[in-house]
């Protein structure tokens, strides 16, 4: 713990001193939600992202359910052990419930504390398995593990090719080495080899370490493969360098193709790269565009942010939204803000008016939703817009890219 | 693994070698002469980077960084020598651990000024020839790349000729060879270490402005900078500017070839492990000269 | 009694009763502040009485944290056993570092850089080692909040104060013997002259050696400590350069080689921390980085005009 954390931490210790006994005794009728995002940092412009969700729940939320939310918001600043001592302070000022936090190994961190303090956790987006594989009865996630979006990625991968008439037999895997990177190759390694409906083989894996800014190695690795496109699990900022070394390298394959990663779908790639973002492929946990809860949403969201789009924080907001939702849902229930009602009720979620594509919000024992879907987002005409499943889809899919270069 | 990718791995290895060779030159310039172990090197090498998008995108004014080297290069001079008049002197004859706990705490202010002016995203420089690559055969350059090298080998020669043929230059050098002896000879001592401290800012500010034509900058980018061309001043020679850009390019490529051969993520491992072989088996360094 | 017996002795039944009156954050803070206190005595020995500088110091924190943590995490081996195996471990290592360094006549500078570059090798090797989870971290189970598990260091924050305590005071007083026996003066000699220590026919090489591996012992020990207190370990935060920094800070402001820098740096430089952040809370001013620059500027002048530390100053302020 360093000295910066630390001070975050007793600042909040003479808060901790008073009000330690003041709060979750007495019914109230508003939930502390206490909200840990990374605001600053190299996920800070993700985390800004979800925070919007967040802001707009209160309004939502008491239209809907009639329930009175506070917001308690803490930056982790992109760092682990930031996120630890900011829980700390959270529980320490008043939250009733823990929503956050994006990142993988800033969640595993959070549980821990959750479960120590018995405190109900609600992750929004994170997708490390281990995380609900801890036997923990206070943490529970709302978002695919690596695993559920690498089969949904996979098999939106062969639908892409089904649709388009494109069969490559080899890809170049990229990604990024850490928590949520490692958890996503495991998944491939692990499923790939059994979709004998895909025809490709991964002809290389390259790993990169997600703070590096020189990538000039990496993808001249890659691109000596003569892979025919690129399999990327990456951030933000990484794959904007990324996609810049591959037009200095002159290295134009069939595609980008993410089986489920951040970063190509944000505002900030296409912002940075203007043209150059087109046709990037990302197959992630997406809301439904056509669903009434979407809807509300997006029209509360134009309200407060009328210079952006939904679209550019689809995932961000839908699921940071449906976190909330969870835990008004579940504070509606219980009708007290005691941390073990509320866990209890949680437990007992069955939501089925929501935002994001697949069935309904219901727990599993592990604290885990199942059966979340995804969608296949291409970048076209300057958005992400969903182009699979047809079901839900605004364009066609194009594969291979316009730039590919035999 | 041909040829063609193994000789623009080496290239692109070779050039950016040669801007990190520049921001030694300026460590090695400053522990060599001063003897002050500046470990807020890499912090000022960021606060270079940083004026230099300023200059590019802040004010309007659109200025290259390249063409920024000048009016960084030059504040950076005044910088630096006020900064070893004021702040640095006396601690020149004081304890290793003082000199470093008060370039430390350089470091956190220059770090967290940083942070609270510019905030924590990455902050860049978007030049039109950017993304523009040389071709020749199955060769590719990046043209930034080239371009950033050139600047650094320019002014790793205008100090070369500065140390050897000017009076100014032989005075320094003959501080750093026998500071009893250049005392007693009249040089006025103090005076030349802050011009030699200004002269390694100088070093940073064009090392800087380069490397924000490369890569992006954030408040925190410093400590890896400041271990970089501490590995490189000790390879390749203390006290000498030529081992300087060779420990630079040497380590440019073996971070390269061990990025292409090994794992990408580790290419920093083998540059300490370089750095332990080297202090255990030749302290010198390649080039530097045995006291 | 004499006059810093007496107040050492108030200091210390204050600590003792501490918990009684802290809250839980308060108690934390302490905790934290015994750690470094701790730590920082354990740097001092190889500094301050043999005047050998270490700047990757994490290293020590960082195995012994990997060791008994993973030995926990995949076998199931309680801390109590995992402790005297990471010391040993880190001795090991320490012992290598020392006499590779010294067998090659590495002093000064030198030795810094190289303990920096050890520690750096150190963290990008973790970085990939599937064992300890790489990049994403160590997680040990965290056990039932309130019960006291001794065996697996588990138990509420009052424990772990109580443990830091303990340690502090250990090495407050191995510090303290140390110093006055024949070992203390052989180290003073080697770090004032090294030739004449020699000359008078002390061996240089293994009572340096002999500094360097009881460093790394004790720093090993607050390395098991941070493992199991805040249950996750990443190769990031646990070897980087910033952890080795904020171990030394506490002694270097403190004042090097002396008995109570250590534990007096580490407290004022808490409560300098704290006293900014609260400063600008009620100036409301809550831009981020300007905290650090604040504590930053007050580091530099505590260096440039407290050159021995504090401790020295204030010890004849007080007249102790």
């Amino acid at each position: 713990m360093d000295r910066r954390q630390f001070t975050i931490a007793t600042g909040a210790g003479a808060l901790a001193a008073v009000s330690r006994f003041g709060i979750g005794r007495a019914q109230t009728r508003k939930l502390r939600v206490g909200l840990l995002l990374p605001r600053s940092g190299y996920l800070g412009l993700i985390g800004q992202s979800c925070q919007k969700g967040a802001d707009l729940a209160p309004g939502v939320i008491k239209e809907l359910l009639g329930v009175d939310i506070e917001l308690l918001n803490a930056d982790f600043e992109s760092n682990v052990d930031t996120a630890r001592t900011r829980a700390e302070r959270l529980i320490g000022e008043g939250a009733n419930v823990l929503v956050g936090p994006f990142d993988s190994g800033a969640a595993s961190a959070i549980a821990q504390v959750a479960e120590q303090r018995q405190m109900p956790f609600i992750i929004n987006i994170a997708a490390a398995p281990q995380i609900t594989e801890q036997g923990y009865k206070f943490v529970f996630r709302n978002f695919q593990t690596a695993g559920d979006i690498v089969r949904n990625g996979l098999d939106l991968i062969g639908d892409l090719f089904a649709a388009t008439g494109a069969a490559p037999r080899t890809a170049v895997y990229m990604h990024v080495n850490d928590t949520f990177g490692q958890g996503m190759t495991k998944a491939i390694q692990a499923m790939l080899p059994a979709r004998t409906k895909l025809p490709f083989k991964i002809v290389d894996d390259i790993a990169y370490d997600p703070a590096a800014k020189d990538l000039s190695v990496e993808v001249a690795k890659a691109k000596a493969t003569g892979a025919d496109f690129l399999l990327l699990v990456c951030r933000l900022n990484d794959a904007i360098i990324l996609r810049r070394e591959m037009v200095k390298q002159r290295w134009n394959p069939m595609g980008i193709i993410s089986p489920g990663s951040p970063g190509m779908y944000e505002e900030q790639y296409f912002k940075t790269l203007g043209k150059l973002a087109s046709h990037a492929i990302s197959n992630v946990p997406w809301y439904n565009p056509k669903a009434k809860l979407t809807k509300l949403v997006e029209k509360a969201f134009l309200k407060r942010y009328p210079k952006d789009q939904l679209v550019f924080n689809g995932l961000n907001v839908g699921f940071t939204f449906e976190a909330i939702l969870v835990a008004a849902d579940a504070f509606k229930r219980a009708r007290s803000t005691d941390p073990e009602g509320l866990a209890e009720a949680i437990r007992l979620t069955n939501i089925t008016e929501k935002m994001t594509l697949g069935g309904p919000i219901k727990f599993n024992a592990k604290g885990q939703v199942e059966g979340i879907g995804s969608a296949s987002l291409q970048n076209l005409d300057g958005m992400p817009r969903v182009v699979l499943p047809s079901s839900a889809a605004e364009a066609k899919p194009v594969f291979p890219a316009p730039y590919y270069k035999t | 693994m041909s040829a063609d990718l193994i000789a623009n791995v080496v290239i692109a290895g070779v050039l950016t070698g040669l801007v990190y060779g520049l921001m030694a030159l300026g460590l090695s310039v400053i522990f060599g002469v001063v003897r002050v172990v500046n470990f807020a090197h890499g912090e000022m090498m960021t606060v270079a980077m940083y004026a230099a998008t300023v200059l590019f995108a802040g004010l309007g004014l659109g200025l290259d960084p390249f063409l920024a080297i000048i009016p960084v290069g030059a504040a950076f001079f005044v910088f630096g020598y006020a900064l070893q008049w004021v702040v640095i002197n006396p601690f020149v004859t004081r304890p290793e651990h003082a000199q470093f706990m008060l370039l430390v705490a350089v470091a956190i202010i220059l770090v967290n000024a940083l942070l609270a002016i510019f905030g924590p995203d990455a902050r860049g420089v978007q030049t039109d020839y950017q993304l523009d690559s040389l071709a020749m055969g199955g060769i590719l350059i990046d043209k930034t790349r080239l371009y950033a090298a050139g600047v650094a080998l320019a002014t790793a020669l205008g100090l070369l000729v500065f140390f050897k043929k000017t009076r100014v230059g032989t005075a320094i050098r003959a501080c750093a060879d026998n500071h009893l002896g250049a005392l007693i000879v009249g040089l006025h001592v103090r005076r030349l270490y802050a011009l030699t401290f200004g002269i390694g800012a100088v070093c940073v500010a064009v090392a800087g402005c380069a490397m924000v034509a490369l890569v992006d900058v954030t408040p925190s980018a410093g400590p890896a900078f400041t271990l970089l061309a501490f590995v490189i001043v000790i390879v390749g020679g203390l006290g000498s500017m030529a081992g300087a850009l060779l420990g630079g390019v040497l380590i440019g490529v073996s971070e390269a070839l061990a990025g292409l051969l090994v794992a990408p993520s580790a290419k920093s491992m083998f540059s300490f492990g370089l750095l332990i072989v080297v202090l255990l088996l030749r302290p010198r360094g390649l080039l530097g000269r045995k006291t | 009694m004499t006059r810093s017996g007496r107040a050492l002795a108030l200091i210390g039944a204050l600590l003792v009763a501490l918990p009684a009156f802290a809250g839980t954050y308060a108690l934390s803070v302490a905790t934290l502040i015994l750690w470094f206190a701790y730590a920082g005595q354990a740097w001092n020995v190889m500094m301050g009485f043999a005047g050998q500088l270490s700047l990757g110091h994490a290293l020590y924190v960082g195995v012994a944290g990997y060791v008994a943590g993973g030995l926990f995490v995949h076998h199931g081996v309680p801390p109590v056993v995992g402790l005297p195996v990471a010391m040993i471990a880190c001795t090991l290592g320490g012992l290598a570092i020392g006499s590779l360094a010294f067998r090659f006549g590495i002093s000064g500078v030198y030795l810094a850089l190289l303990t920096i570059a050890f520690a750096e090798f150190t963290r990008i090797g973790f970085d990939h080692l599937a064992w300890t989870g790489g990049p994403g971290g160590m997680f040990l189970k965290v056990g039932r909040h309130g019960a006291w598990d001794l065996l697996n260091f588990r138990g509420p924050p009052i424990m772990y104060y109580y443990a830091a305590l303990i340690l502090a005071a250990l090495a407050l007083a191995l510090c303290a013997r140390l110093s006055r026996s024949r070992v203390g003066f052989y180290w003073r000699a080697i770090r004032e002259d090294e030739e004449a220590a020699k000359a008078l026919g002390i061996n240089v090489f293994r009572w340096k050696l002999g500094a360097v591996a009881l460093s790394a012992a004790m720093t090993s020990v607050a390395g098991v400590f941070s493992a199991f207190y805040y249950n996750s370990l990443f190769p990031e935060q646990v070897f980087g350069i910033h952890r080795s920094i904020e171990i030394i800070l506490g002694p270097i402001i403190g004042g090097v080689g002396t008995l109570f820098g250590p534990i007096l740096g580490a407290a004022a430089l808490t409560l300098l921390s704290d006293g900014i952040t609260e400063s600008f809370a009620a100036l409301g001013w809550e831009i981020s980085g300007i905290k650090q620059v604040s504590y930053g500027v007050v580091l530099l002048r505590v260096v440039m005009f407290l050159p021995r530390g504090i401790w020295p100053a204030l010890a004849r302020r007080l007249r102790l």
